[in-house]
Order: C-alpha cells, then structure tokens, then sequence
C-alpha cells in the first residue's frame, strides 16, 4: 500500500474455475466505480473451462487494484489474497506481497484438496505461511447456514459463496452493498437463486461486522481517485473495441460487416457487436479465420467496410487475404488481439509477439498499416482511427490490441461524438473515366483509388489479386508497371505517414534516457513513473507503428539511451533499430504476464547505473 | 453511347473490352458464350451483377464480362461472395469456380455457402484436373490418373460434385456440359431464378490435359444414349427416339426400360424429392446415361434473408454514446 495520499490496494481473488471468482471481481469493480476510486483489473484464468474442481491448472484468478490517482495498471503483488481452495492457494501464494493478508476458505482444506494441490501438509497449521497474516473463514459451512431453510440442492449452496466472500470483502472496503442486491436480482432469472445469493451477500457482510475483532478482520481504506467531471463507466477493452467500431460507423456514415471465427482473446468484441442492434454494425460468424476475412473483403468490395477481428493463430490463417485486400486496395480493418505463441500457445496469457506478424508477415512487399491499443478504453479511439486510416487510403490496416487488454476494465469517460478525432475522408469525384478506369482515378493526396461501389451504373470495373496496370486496373505483367505499382502502394504509405499526428512524449523531463514503448504497457510504466520518485526517463509510447511518425526518428536521436520494454524477444527494439539506426536496449518478457512496476523500475534503475 | 441508355442489351454488350486468353478449344469459351447469351435474355443489369471467383483457369471468368467482378484468391470465391451479398442483397452474385478451387483448397467454403444457402449462383467448371499448374490430378480425377505429379496414377477416390452438395444441404443441384447451349443456358437461367445457393456442375473439356475425358457422355459417339436431361414432372427418357426409361427395380437399384412398352414403369422426374436425386447422383454411368438439368431444386429459406430481416440491414437509428450512458455509470462533477 502506498502513502496516505496516493492509497491503492491490490486485491487478488483465486479459486476454482468454476467458484465464479470473474464475477467476483468484476462485480466489487463496480462497488468501487460507485465508491469514485480509481481501479484497473486483470482477470487471469486458465485456458480449460472447468477444469476437475481441486486441481492445480483448474484455477481461475482476478486481480484488481483500487485507489489513488496514478494506478494505471493492476498492480504487483497483492495486498490482499482470498483463496478458495488449497490449489487456489498454491499457486497464487507467489503473487502476494510478504506480509500480505490471505483469507482462506478452511472449509476446503481437506485431506483430498491439500493432496490435489501438491500439499504434503496442511498449510495452515505447519506455520509454513509466517511470514503472511492469514484469516481463515469457513466460507462454505457459512454459506450452508446462511441457506440452511433454502430448497436448494448442496452443490447449488456451495456454489453461492463467491457472494458471501464478496459481501465480507465489501464490508473490509466499507461498501455500499444495495447496487450489488439490485444486480443479483436482475442478472438470476430463478428466484431461488437470487434469493440465495444475496442471502449469502449480506452473511459475508455481517460476518465482518460480528467478528471484526475476534479474528482480527482489517477495515482497509483507499484513497479517491482525480477525474475531470464527467459521465464514466467502467470499460472493458474488448467492449471498447466493438463501441469504437459503432462510433466509426457514426463518424463515416459507412455500416460495418464484423466477419469474425470464435477464439481467445477475441470473441468477445463479436460477442459485444452480436448484441447490440441499431448501431450500422452486423456480425456475421463465418466458418473459419479465412472466410471471416474473405466476407470482410467481399463486404468492402460492395461498398461497406469489412471488419475481421482475431488472435495471432488466426491472423496467421489471414495473411493470404490480406495481401488480396492490398493489393485490390479495399479498405479493411484486421484486429488481433494477442495472445501468447508461437503456434496455439498460451490461449489466455497476454503477450505482444504478433509484432512482426503484424508488419511483415505477408508474401510480397505488402506494406500495411500497423496501430497498436495502449489500454483498455484506448481501444475505443484505435478503432475509430483505424477505420477512418483504411478509408481514407483504401488499404487494410492492422490493429494490434492483446489479451490483457481485451479483458481488463478501467474507469473511462464516455466522450461526446464531437470530441473523437477525424480524418478528412476526401472522396474522389472527378469523371473523367466511365466504367473500368474510374476505379483506378487515384486521389492525389492519398494515392488511394475510387472506392466504387457495384450497383453504380457505368462504372463496371474488374479487379483482384493479379498485378493491376497502374492507370486501368487491367491485368499487367509489364515488369516496369510491377515496380511503379510497388512504389505506388509503398508511396501511399508515406502520404500516410505525413497525415499522423506529430509523435509527442508522454513524460518529458529533459532526462537522456528514454523509454520507448508500445501497446499494452503504456499503463503500467505510467504508473512506475508517477509513483516511483526520482526515475530519471522520459517516456515515448508509439501508437502508430507502421509508418512511423514522421517526427520520429529525430525526436529519439536526442537520447542518450532507449529502453525498449516489450512482452515479446525485442521485436519493436529490432524494428526501431533496422528504421532509425539508432542502437536500443531491449527489456523483453515472455511469461504470460505483463511488467510489473517493480520490474520497469528496477530497469529504468539500472540505465542509471550503466551510465 | 453508354450500354445503360439501351434499352436491350445483347450478349455482346456483356462482354468487357479485355482479350479473352483460354488455350484454343478450351470449353470455358462455350461457357462464356451462353453465359452473355443468358444475360442477355435475362436482361440483367450490368451494374446489378457481379461476378466472383478464385484461382484457376475458370476465376479468369470475370475479367471478360462487363460487369462488376471480383478475382481473389484460391478457395476462397464464395466466401468473399457472401460478404457482398450480405452488404448488399440486391446484387446478383455468381460464384466461378472449379474442381481444385471448390473442392481442394476451397472445399470448406463451398460446403458453408451452400448449407447456409446464401442466395448465389455457383458454378463449377469441372475437367478433372489441375489445368492452370500444368496438369496434376485434381480431387474429382478419376482413380488411377496419371499426371505429372502421380506418374502411377493416383490413389485417392474422387469427390461426386453434386452429392458434396447435397450432403451440404443445397437447395439447388444441377448439372450441364459447356458445350450444351440450350441445356446449359435453361440450368443457368433457373439458377438466377432460384432464391438460395445454387450449384451448378458443369463438365468442361481441358483440351490440353484432360482431353475428351468425359467423351463418354458428352462426345458425339456417345449421343442420347448416354445422356438423361431431365425436366421436372416429364418421365425420365433417354436415347435418340426418347425409347428408353429410368426406372426402380423391386430392390430400389435402377433399371432401364423400354419406354415404347412400359411408359407407366418410367420414373417422373421430381426436382423437390432428395431421394430421387441422389439415386440420379447415384448412377453408375458405365451401365446408365449421365443425368443432366436440374437434379435436385426446393427453395428454402434465405440465409441473407433472416439475416437482414433480424439484423436490419445495417440501419442506424441510435448512438453507441447513448448505449453506454444508458449503462452502468456515475458522475463526477
């Protein structure tokens, strides 16, 4: 915990995959929202659904950090554990700060449990936890008294304490229970149910209340957090994917195709778009990553945009479209939100290796736009602006957001339509063409083409994947053709590059050290650097990754060294090194999980030292 | 003068300006000719029809129709088909396809469109083999081909076109040979016709690697015997003098008859019924003719239909902005 001023706490909720610990979390996220704290989460769960109930790989994690002005990320090591069984116990042991408080549900400490969880010993006899302060609750024989009267089954009561340690948490946090009441009540169809939800809720509660003392139960205190006014909510990156697309539509007039194929981390921005209707964007779940991209193009070629949405197994299955997509010059928005690899690797863990993916990985010189999500309400603008770049220079463009991103939530200020950035979408008007070469009439500015829409009479043009002849669009195998045609897609790219907002920093302290980052660590080295004294680095995060910004190369030479953080071998560093010849060092991560503070400070640390 | 300011556009107005460059003889050129043949008597609007394919000799289709067309890449036409008719219903979609493109590479896609019955019209130019990689045998090549990537011949059984779309859930099956103008231009023009994904296998002679590979049933040796077009609620005649019958034994197992004597005996021809269509499918073409026209056709509902119909056709009449502060949300002043 830190000063008085700046108060944050970090809490971590483990159990079993299907303790219902996500709901947990998310719904003491809302608690605090109300309470006007400051929060960001990380949701952490296994890639098997239920996995058996005990067992070590079935566990499921939440954790979540509120208070304060500065926190930008989830947080380190946890102030506060509850742990549900042994196995939950186990294996988030290592994320608790010493000292810690842990509340354990003793009831699950079993014979059985402890020797599923690996457990020679019972932990909370042996003495083997000292160095924590541990309270243990009998979380489930509560639960079967507080139902005792309930016609529900056993398993069905058990499965309601995740409420009852959700009411005893909210009792530490001082919180308003009422809006959680309200919650059950219109989320649990069945009465029963809900009845017996939020009877365990306010046991959990009193609990605190009856045996604060006794058994050492802490009332813990957060600071409030510094917003501008406003309206806020709390958004979670995966819907703020799918809101920025809606608000695209608003922006350009144009409906949205979101043609997407189920996988984690992505499905929930279809799941997010598939609900709601009205908006000018319809989903359509194809059979797999090929057609969902194929139905995007075909959607664009008709004259709406087609969107696609995936993780980096799936982007690998798109590539081949996306060169079609290129080289027909259709607008096209390709999301991936990472995950770890290569191949299908860890399904549910963050990482940001698809960089490379991302700009290179296609056949032929095939240059692409590339943009990445700083954080979770960052996913409304990228969209926006990546709708409005594929647009405006009819080109595919590739948004890169990732795992951690897509499922953490962070208080967000809803912004009025006026306030989101645009781009001059010009269109090309000019007739001097009928039929096939009037697609080809290219924008002066942009370079892009005329988006003609089939259904216009007259202006019946054929395009496709072969080498296009640079003023008819007619099929050309003319070897200087190819290289004007390459020049010109490569060209585009740097009209585009001139159209990017200057690249700013976003912490200038005049210091010789800079920290060059990208994507989803914007927050967590924010918050190294806002709370931790005395760092002495400047701090440049990229949005637009490929072109870079035009200003960029010059604003970095200044440095004497360039951190470059990122959770994959150095990709960026490799990358701003073959652009800017500048030497970077590389600060890489691959575990499944993103910085800490502690680690980025420990760095920023040590360029201090090597100087 | 523009095309539009006629008032009758004739199959040459169909054509584009672009060199049409299939090896002389090829069977694409008759295909292509009764396909501006049938636009025109359909009177489609140019503007109002588009033209997808993948890679292959076939996907070399659109470039010579003046229509709107789409090339993309191999397997993947009636993928990229379906997201144009879902952003805009009113088109007229066909898909060109082959045997490699549609049921190699793009087996998946083909088998999605047609279950999910998309309303466009497919067609697939099979010659049994692999023609624009030089060639190699091809998932409808029969047993035993040799090829320059199967110096042997090859192991694998061939995929039956039209029963891979019947076991997909088609509405519409039919088949025509490329030389066959009248027969072909009647399967196209009932596939316009029909609301829904249409197949349409059309047996088209590679001159240059698969030459006369289906002269038994399609060469002028093998005539009418060979060849049973059918015509729904006509009885199902073959031959020169239409003397010959389809019939079922008592076991089910086809037999043919003599039509002169046994009229009543001969199987009418009932494009709705499934079962009947995948006996026709079923022939074993050594003892029985090749049956031609539309196989197999009953309407189901559109998959863009219910699409639209639940999904309002990307209208817009709220503001995402007023979605979220209709959420759960606090004010800070």
């Amino acid at each position: 915990m830190s000063s008085d001023q700046e108060k944050s706490v970090i809490i971590r909720f483990a159990g079993d995959s299907g303790d219902g610990v996500q709901l947990l979390g998310s719904q003491f996220l809302k608690t605090s929202a109300e309470s006007k704290e400051n929060f960001l989460t990380f949701p952490d769960f296994p890639a098997e659904i239920r996995a058996p109930a005990g067992t070590t790989f079935g566990v499921s994690a939440y954790q979540l950090q509120v208070g304060g002005i500065h926190i930008a990320s989830p947080g380190d090591k946890a102030d506060v554990l509850v742990a549900f069984n042994p196995a939950a116990l186990i294996t988030n042991l290592q994320y608790v700060k010493e000292s810690g408080l842990i509340l354990v549900n003793e009831d699950t400490f079993t014979e059985r449990n402890l020797s599923k969880a690996g457990y020679d010993k019972n932990p909370l006899v042996d003495g083997s936890l000292g160095l924590f302060q541990m309270i243990r609750l009998p979380i489930s024989s509560q639960v079967g008294e507080a139902l005792k009267d309930s016609d529900l089954s056993k398993s069905e009561i058990e499965r309601t304490k995740n409420f009852w340690a959700l009411g005893l948490i909210s009792w530490m946090f001082d919180r308003n229970i009422d809006s959680l009441t309200e919650w059950i009540n219109n989320k649990f169809k069945n009465n029963n149910i809900s009845n017996a939800n939020i009877k365990t809720l306010e046991a959990g509660y009193s609990y605190g209340d009856i045996h604060e003392i006794e058994q050492k139960i802490p009332k813990l205190y957060t600071s409030k957090g510094a917003f501008d006014a406003g309206t806020y909510t709390a958004i979670k990156g995966s819907d703020a994917m799918a809101y920025g697309l809606a608000a695209a539509v608003e922006i350009t007039n144009i409906p949205i195709l979101f043609c997407s194929y189920p996988i984690t981390p992505a499905s929930p921005v279809l799941h997010s778009l598939a609900k709601h209707k009205d908006l000018g964007v319809e989903t359509f779940q194809a059979e797999d990553e090929i057609a969902a991209i194929c139905s995007a193009i075909g959607a664009s070629y008709a004259g709406i945009l087609g969107v696609t949405s995936s993780s980096g197994p799936g982007i690998a299955l798109k590539t081949e479209a996306m060169g079609l997509a290129l080289s027909a010059e259709l607008p096209l928005v390709i999301i991936n939100s990472q995950r770890g690899g290569p191949s299908t690797g860890l399904p549910t863990k963050t990482e940001q290796s698809d960089l490379n993916q991302a700009i290179y990985g296609r056949n032929g010189d095939a240059p692409i736009p590339v943009i990445a999500s700083s954080s979770p309400s960052d996913n409304f603008y990228t969209a926006i602006e990546a709708v409005q770049i594929a647009i405006k220079y009819m080109t595919p463009v590739l948004l890169l957001t990732d795992g951690y991103i897509a499922n953490a939530s962070e208080p967000w200020m809803i912004p009025s339509i006026n306030d989101i950035p645009k781009l001059d979408l010009v269109t090309n008007t000019s007739t001097e063409h009928t039929s096939q070469a009037k697609a080809f009439e290219r924008n002066s500015e942009t370079l892009a083409r005329t988006w003609i829409k089939p259904g216009t009479p007259n202006e019946m043009y054929r395009t496709g994947g072969l080498e296009k002849d640079v003023l008819t669009g007619n099929i050309s195998y003319d070897p200087a053709n190819h290289q004007a045609m390459t020049d010109l897609r490569f060209k585009k790219i740097a009209c585009l590059q001139q159209d990017l907002p200057e690249q700013k920093l976003s912490r200038n302290n005049g210091s010789k050290n800079l920290i060059l980052s990208w994507g989803s660590t914007y927050g967590v080295i924010q918050e190294t650097l806002n709370t931790c004294e005395n760092l002495n680095a400047d701090h440049l995060h990229l949005r637009h990754i490929y072109p870079l910004p035009a200003n960029f190369t010059e604003l970095v030479q200044c440095y004497e060294k360039i951190l470059v953080p990122e959770l994959n071998q150095g990709q960026l560093a490799k990358y701003i090194q073959a652009e800017t010849s500048r030497e970077v060092i590389s600060f890489s991560k691959v575990t499944g999980q993103p910085f800490t503070v502690d680690e980025i400070k420990e760095r920023i640390v040590g360029l201090e030292g090597t100087k | 003068m523009n095309n539009q300011d006629k008032t009758n556009l004739s199959p040459k107005d169909y054509a584009s300006s672009q060199e049409v460059r299939w090896c002389p003889g090829c069977g694409d050129y008759a295909i292509l000719k009764t396909m501006t043949q049938t636009l025109s008597k359909l009177q489609l609007k140019k503007e109002d029809t588009v033209f997808v394919s993948g890679i292959g000799c076939a996907a070399r289709f659109p470039y010579y129709l003046d229509t709107y067309g789409f090339h993309t890449i191999h397997g993947r036409a009636p993928a990229v088909a379906t997201g144009v008719k879902l952003a805009n219903p009113n088109l007229s979609v066909w898909v060109i396809t082959g045997d490699g493109d549609g049921l190699s590479i793009g087996g998946n896609h083909l088998m999605h469109a047609l279950r999910r019955n998309i309303d466009i019209n497919i067609l697939l130019f099979n010659n049994e083999i692999y023609g624009l990689t030089k060639g190699q045998f091809s998932p409808t090549s029969r047993l035993n081909t040799r090829s320059p990537s199967s110096p042997e011949g090859s192991l694998d059984s061939p995929v039956p076109p039209c029963k891979f779309a019947l076991g997909s859930g088609a509405s519409f099956i039919a088949r025509a040979i490329d030389k066959d103008k009248k027969g072909l231009g009647m399967v196209l023009e009932r596939s316009y016709e029909h609301k829904g994904a249409t197949f349409t296998e059309i047996l088209q002679n590679c001159i240059v690697y698969n030459d006369g590979v289906f002269n038994d049933h399609t060469g002028k040796e093998a005539g009418l015997d060979k060849q049973l077009h059918l015509v729904h609620g006509q009885p199902m005649l073959f031959g020169e003098d239409k003397q010959f019958g389809l019939a079922l034994d008592l076991d089910l197992s086809p037999i043919i008859v003599d039509a002169k004597k046994e009229l009543s005996k001969v199987l009418i021809h009932d494009e709705t019924n499934e079962m009947l269509a995948l006996m026709l499918m079923n022939l074993n073409t050594n003892q029985f003719p090749m049956a031609f026209g539309v196989i197999y056709a009953k309407p189901k509902n559109t998959f863009e239909n219910d699409f639209h119909q639940k999904q309002n056709r990307f209208k817009r009449d709220k503001s995402v902005l007023d979605i979220l502060k209709n959420g759960t949300t606090w004010k800070v002043d």
